[in-house]
């Protein structure tokens, strides 16, 4: 049973500072499991991309313990978590962030050359495999900009899956998309999830977006309501 | 860590924003080759003015002083020997100019390894007589082949040659003496020596050091010629002029052949204090000079990445998201300095030689300076190798604060802000 779980808090709490203490996470106890498909729904400032980046590992400020793999990840050295997310996580942002001095491929190919578990052929052939599935490999040598947002935004999911993470974290990542690039990036996701088991943890307030998926959590105040 | 891939980063970086690239790296390429071009001059000038030095000063000499007795008749005494003894209106003794058994110390030095060769002098103020009138100067007796090989005499000398001296009874006068008395090569000149003795010599050159008081008074003669001038046997000298392998020990030579040979002696550096403080003033110079202009660089480098840093804020977010550590990231921006500072310090080396050959050929002709004729420069690998290494430690220097800046950069605020 220990070993199905990909990413698991203990009484995760968080505060802002600026301008006053403000309690932003209280006692979050969350587990996901290996292969669902969970939506992170609440209101704005209900605390919800707090939980996210905390769970990123990238913000490390923060009162009680996660778990990556079952690995304790609080309080490791800053290179020890980029490792970590280097190699288990994959983001989506709502901006695709893709770096406007690379083409497409050399953009999916980043993470994974800068793990180092493939060569660089293999990388690439990998990258091309990734940007097959979603349709964009008649785009691999174009620049970011030459790009509609739809498939910048698939070039990013791209990007997320080529260290094949545990886990691919999005911040709305259908947030700047149109209803038919949401949709289209729903069903990526969700092929994923069937097709390769993949984990995914996606923080929307899109309640379409979030009814179509396998568990939904909801917060409020910074507390999980469901 | 992967120095190939935050190589490849730092580049693509680069590409995109070449014209402020190139103009770091222009200002780099510019301070060095000042840089460059300012110290190879200025060594060039402490060397000319080093040589009209060294070429007329031994690196020791050895002489008779004229000095008051070390050891008066007072210290001599029994009764008063632990006294001290207070004496009034010294005066110095003249023990004669003469240097004692000065064969043999000639042999004796000859053998010594540290010295490349010794040349016997004779120094002897005469009068030159222009007609009716009296001309006050000094006749150097030396021993042409020593000389030349030490002094480099023919240099100086603009008419005539020196090996003309081997002659009987010919002389080389200074430029100054020659044309005071309207006298060329080919003259015949009486000369009074200090005993009384008038003797004729032929002119055979016309020397120029360059410097006007030395022109207007400076003569030179072999050896033979001034012994017979003076009425001295063969063995007077006045003067042992040695060359060293290496000048610098001379100060410590000079004071173990002052007690060795009881003369008095007296190094190069004491004899041309002036010259050594000349030098190394104009060598602070030039370094300072080089190093504000790679600080001005240095700031310009600066400036610029710290304006990619705000500009790649998304770029450094995303790459530390996607698993670049914070050092990672500095590492790449230090790359970016380095290889501006890299690339303006090699085209710095290039051109700083490009303007030091230029100035080279530059036409600079004095009548001080007979022998040179472009301004002089100074080539040495040195000044290239510190060249570099300026030029990159200050522009690892520039970009260590903006890289570091960068490694700190929060990826969340960033994220979070779109």
């Amino acid at each position: 049973m220990e070993n199905n779980k990909v990413l698991e808090t203990i009484g995760l709490t968080k505060y802002f500072y600026d301008p006053v203490k403000f309690k932003v996470l209280s006692a979050i106890d969350l587990s996901i499991d290996h292969g669902e498909f969970v939506s992170i729904v609440g209101k704005s400032g209900c605390g919800k991309s707090t939980l996210l980046y905390l769970l990123s590992t990238m913000d490390t400020d923060y009162e009680g313990q996660i778990f990556i793999h079952n690995e304790l990840v609080t309080g490791k050295a800053d290179k020890v978590l980029a490792q970590i997310r280097n190699e288990n996580i994959g983001f989506v942002f709502q901006f695709h962030y893709l770096l406007i001095e690379y083409n497409v491929l050399r953009n999916v190919m980043l993470p994974g050359l800068k793990l180092a578990k493939y060569s660089e052929q293999e990388l690439e052939h990998r990258a091309l495999e990734h940007l097959k599935t979603l349709g964009m490999e008649d785009q691999a040598l174009k620049m970011p900009n030459q790009l509609s947002g739809g498939q910048k935004q698939r070039v990013a999911i791209a990007r997320a899956l080529i260290n094949d993470p545990l886990i691919i974290m999005g911040d709305e990542p259908t947030g700047n998309l149109d209803k038919k690039n949401s949709n289209l990036v729903f069903d990526i996701f969700k092929e994923l999830t069937l097709e390769k088991k993949q984990t995914l943890l996606i923080v929307t307030h899109d309640t379409d977006f979030a009814n179509k998926t396998n568990r939904i959590i909801t917060m409020e105040d910074g507390r999980i309501i469901s | 860590m992967n120095f190939k891939l935050i190589l490849n980063i730092a580049l693509h970086l680069l590409k995109a924003r070449l014209k402020q690239t190139i103009v770091a790296a222009i200002g780099v390429t510019f301070s060095i080759a000042m840089f460059i071009a300012l110290v190879s001059f200025m060594n060039g000038l402490n060397d000319l003015l080093d040589g009209l030095m060294l070429n007329r000063t031994p690196h020791v000499r050895l002489y008779n002083d004229i000095k008051p007795s070390e050891h008066q008749p007072i210290t001599l005494t029994e009764a008063y020997k632990n006294s001290t003894n207070f004496i009034r209106s010294i005066k110095p003794k003249d023990i004669g100019k003469s240097i004692y058994n000065s064969k043999a110390i000639i042999a004796y030095l000859k053998k010594d390894p540290r010295i490349i060769d010794v040349a016997p002098k004779i120094t002897t103020p005469v009068f030159f007589n222009s007609g009716t009138i009296e001309i006050s100067g000094v006749i150097n007796g030396i021993d042409v082949l020593s000389e030349e090989k030490i002094f480099k005499v023919s240099e100086y000398i603009i008419e005539g040659k020196v090996t003309n001296l081997l002659q009987n009874n010919s002389i080389i006068l200074g430029k100054g003496l020659a044309d005071k008395m309207m006298l060329t090569v080919g003259d015949i000149i009486k000369i009074t020596s200090p005993s009384g003795n008038l003797s004729s010599l032929k002119i055979v050159g016309i020397s120029q050091m360059g410097i006007a008081e030395v022109d207007d008074v400076l003569s030179y003669t072999s050896l033979d010629t001034a012994q017979k001038l003076l009425g001295e046997p063969t063995n007077y000298i006045t003067d042992i002029q040695i060359q060293l392998h290496d000048k610098t020990i001379a100060p410590e030579l000079s004071k173990e052949f002052r007690e060795k040979f009881n003369l008095d002696t007296i190094d190069y550096k004491t004899a041309n204090a002036q010259f050594e403080t000349g030098s190394s003033v104009r060598t602070i110079i030039s370094y300072a000079v080089g190093v504000v202009l790679l600080i001005v660089a240095g700031f310009g480098i600066y400036n610029i990445l710290n304006m990619m840093i705000y500009e790649k804020m998304d770029s450094i977010a995303i790459l530390k998201a996607t698993g670049f550590s914070g050092n990672d990231v500095r590492w790449i921006f230090i790359s970016l300095s380095l290889i501006i500072g890299f690339v303006g310090g090699i085209f710095g080396l290039l051109f700083g030689f490009i303007f030091s050959s230029i100035i080279d050929v530059i036409p600079f002709k004095t009548t001080s300076l007979p022998t040179i004729t472009t301004y002089p420069i100074y080539y040495d690998g040195i000044y290239y190798v510190i060249g570099i290494i300026f030029a990159l430690f200050t522009t690892t220097i520039a970009g260590y604060f903006p890289a570091s800046k960068a490694s700190r950069i929060d990826p969340v605020e960033i994220i979070r802000g779109k």
